[in-house]
């Protein structure tokens, strides 16, 4: 019992940079190999866009994995609702929206994305107390609900609006690219970039700054304790399905947005795609989440520049190599 | 008893609900006239076995898997692949049972060895997304597996509806090749169901149980789990193949949509929590039911959404229509997981006074 004195600062956990740096690597490493430096600025553009909403929409199935112990199978519904919902805006004011005016092309854009992201988070509201509170705990009904749920959802959506794909086409201001020597940007991937970036400083911040933060960091690592300090994790853990909800719909319309088109399979396609991430990541770790979403889209990006034929199964490729790496992913989440 | 491995359907309403099943598939080619019903039994057959051979993994080891029509359709895709290539004669089919069952069996090895080292949740994932990529793959590769179109091709000789045995009809119904199929469909799916049937009930199968209810006490008992796990995913996966070579030899064609979509999966998910899951028998009764209701449901859905458009009721029409089958399935789907976890059989077995 020597050395260790009460008012000691406690020693700091240490920092896990490396796969921090993954990415950065990556990066470099395809510079060569690419050979262009006007195309790989655009490859790594879009890589880091197609990064950040991919990661806008995994966030929240990581958060509340890592919370309550839930995998929601059906979270892919939540992104093609979002994308829907935004069609019911956009399409009837495509006047606004088509305008030639970058304040009345947000006039409709934010609106179309609040309201998304409110019946997304309704909605989830909604699913939490009807299929995943029954069966808490229970892993297999989990997955069994939840996929019965996204089924519904998806359903439900080619019933409502037809099994057509729906145009959405980008508001006039969003169009086009911003031209700097030879190397083009594409603006609303920059502004996704953007959305990202802000709503991953304010995950963090929020988890690592404020009390509920870290009563969700807290529930991620011991949710009994958490409880028996008196805090009613259950409301806690509805907020934070709520929230992740909402995100997920906040992704579907900015996906949405970013292929121009909507359709209800969307869900499908998205589920995995996030799912991998979230593997990649590690199961209720954001940051993991965060790097792995732009590991993700680095290697579509890159892989689909330079061997169109692997990017079909450059996913499964990227997710087997970092499991051989860290079998639990990039930030394993300590407790499980 | 021998013959079911000591596991007997232990009620009496559950043994007549079988019985009726097994000698209607039986009969059916002498006593239901038409190819719609020679088509539904087959089918039921397919099913059946499909969904016991998933049921040894999510009823018994209590592990999600997404991957199961993968195995299916690598099946499928091996009989396709090699009668098309190779020629309609038997030899090829020998060729597609090498060469299939072993690529089933080691993609299964792979992934089990790889996912079911940590947690059942991660087995789910990953087979999910292994699954969508092998789909992907299925339907690019289109010299291979001639895409979305798939494959149709020619039977050997003996099983085609124009090799005719005898003369004269028998009660007005031939005997041609396609009873022929049919008969060996019947009779592999059985073997398959019995095999599994002595799989559960044996020490192996014991073992896979009590992993299910407590891995980390099975692993201190000293069994080695992951490799109970993955030599269940294995034997899943060989027999799910096998089904698959079956459906593809039946239905002459192999493609994405009828072996390999995500609406499989559904409905094999559907069938084992229906039937009841981890007990075999369950499959039988759930594929039965559900198939039954998919060929013939689907009309009357047909029917009430033009009844509703006729009335002029909203929503309803769009709601009732064919194609969104799949919604009520879901509801369906999510109710029963949620008011009968233990499905047909399970209610059956619990009925008070039932021996056993």
């Amino acid at each position: 019992m020597s050395g260790i004195v009460a008012t000691d600062t406690l020693p700091k956990p240490k920092r896990d940079v490396t796969p921090l740096l993954l990415p950065v690597a990556l990066a470099l490493l395809m510079l060569p190999l690419i050979g262009s430096m006007s195309s790989w600025v655009t490859l790594t553009v879009a890589s880091l866009a197609m990064g950040m909403m991919i990661f806008i929409m995994a966030s929240g199935l990581t958060l509340v994995f890592g919370l309550m112990d839930v995998l929601n199978f059906g979270h892919g519904a939540f992104i093609a609702v979002g994308a829907y919902v935004a069609t019911l805006v956009l399409l009837p004011l495509a006047s606004w929206a088509q305008a030639d005016s970058l304040m009345t092309n947000l006039a409709v854009l934010i609106p179309a994305a609040l309201l998304s992201m409110g019946v997304t988070g309704a909605l989830g509201l909604v699913v939490e107390r009807v299929l995943v509170l029954p069966v808490y705990g229970q892993h297999l009904k989990q997955i069994l609900m939840t996929t019965g749920g996204l089924i519904v959802a998806e359903q439900t959506l080619y019933a409502l609006f037809g099994p057509q794909i729906i145009p959405l086409p980008l508001p006039t201001a969003l169009r086009g690219s911003f031209v700097m020597g030879d190397v083009a940007v594409s603006k609303y991937r920059l502004l996704a970039m953007l959305v990202g970036l802000a709503i991953f400083v304010a995950i963090e911040l929020v988890l690592n700054r404020t009390k509920i933060g870290l009563l969700i960091r807290a529930g991620v690592e011991n949710r009994e304790m958490v409880e028996a300090l008196g805090y009613r994790i259950r409301r806690l853990f509805l907020g934070v399905f709520i929230t992740g909800s909402a995100l997920a719909g906040l992704g579907g319309v900015m996906w949405g947005l970013y292929r121009e088109q909507v359709h209800a399979s969307l869900g499908d396609e998205l589920t995995v795609l996030v799912f991998i991430v979230v593997i990649i990541g590690g199961l209720g770790s954001v940051t993991g989440c965060f790097i792995g979403a732009i590991m993700v889209a680095m290697v579509a990006n890159y892989g689909g520049f330079l061997v169109p034929k692997l990017a079909l199964v450059s996913n499964i490729l990227l997710m087997v190599a970092v499991l051989m790496w860290r079998p639990r992913g990039l930030y394993a989440v300590t407790s499980r | 008893m021998m013959i079911l491995s000591g596991d007997p359907p232990r009620s009496r309403a559950l043994s007549i609900v079988l019985a009726v099943i097994v000698l209607a598939l039986l009969a059916t080619p002498f006593v239901f006239p038409g190819a719609k019903a020679l088509n539904v039994a087959a089918k039921i057959c397919i099913f059946a076995a499909l969904v016991a051979s998933y049921d040894l993994l999510l009823g018994y080891t209590g592990s999600v898997s997404f991957a199961h029509t993968m195995f299916y359709g690598i099946g499928s895709y091996a009989i396709a692949i090699a009668l098309y290539g190779l020629g309609p004669n038997w030899t090829s089919v020998a060729v597609a049972v090498a060469a299939g069952l072993p690529i089933a069996l080691l993609l299964a090895l792979a992934i089990g060895l790889f996912s079911l080292r940590v947690e059942a949740i991660f087995f789910a994932m990953i087979t999910l997304a292994v699954a969508s990529a092998f789909l992907v793959l299925a339907s690019q590769l289109s010299w291979l597996t001639g895409g979305e179109d798939g494959r149709s091709f020619q039977l050997p000789e003996l099983l085609r509806p124009g090799t005719v045995f005898v003369g004269k009809e028998w009660f007005g119904f031939p005997i041609n090749g396609r009873i022929l199929t049919y008969y060996i469909v019947l009779s592999a799916c059985a073997l398959m169901i019995l095999a599994l049937l002595r799989v559960v009930n044996s020490p192996f199968g014991r073992v896979l149980q009590a992993i299910r209810e407590n891995r980390f006490r099975a692993e201190a008992l000293g069994y080695r789990t992951v490799f109970h796990l993955t030599y269940a995913n294995c034997i899943a996966a060989v027999i799910a193949a096998c089904a698959g070579m079956l459906n593809a030899l039946w239905l002459r064609y192999a493609g994405p949509d009828t072996s390999l979509s995500f609406s499989i999966m559904l409905d094999i998910l559907l069938m084992v929590v229906i039937g009841g899951m981890g007990t075999i028998y369950g499959a039988i009764i759930g594929a039965a039911i559900f198939i039954l209701a998919q060929n013939y449901l689907q009309a009357l859905m047909g029917a009430a959404s033009l009844a509703a458009a006729d009335a002029g009721l909203p929503l309803l029409p769009g709601l009732l229509h064919p194609d969104r089958w799949l919604l009520w399935l879901g509801l369906l789907f999510i109710a029963s997981v949620y008011f009968f976890p233990t499905g047909v059989v399970g209610r059956l077995r619990n009925k008070p006074g039932a021996p056993g």
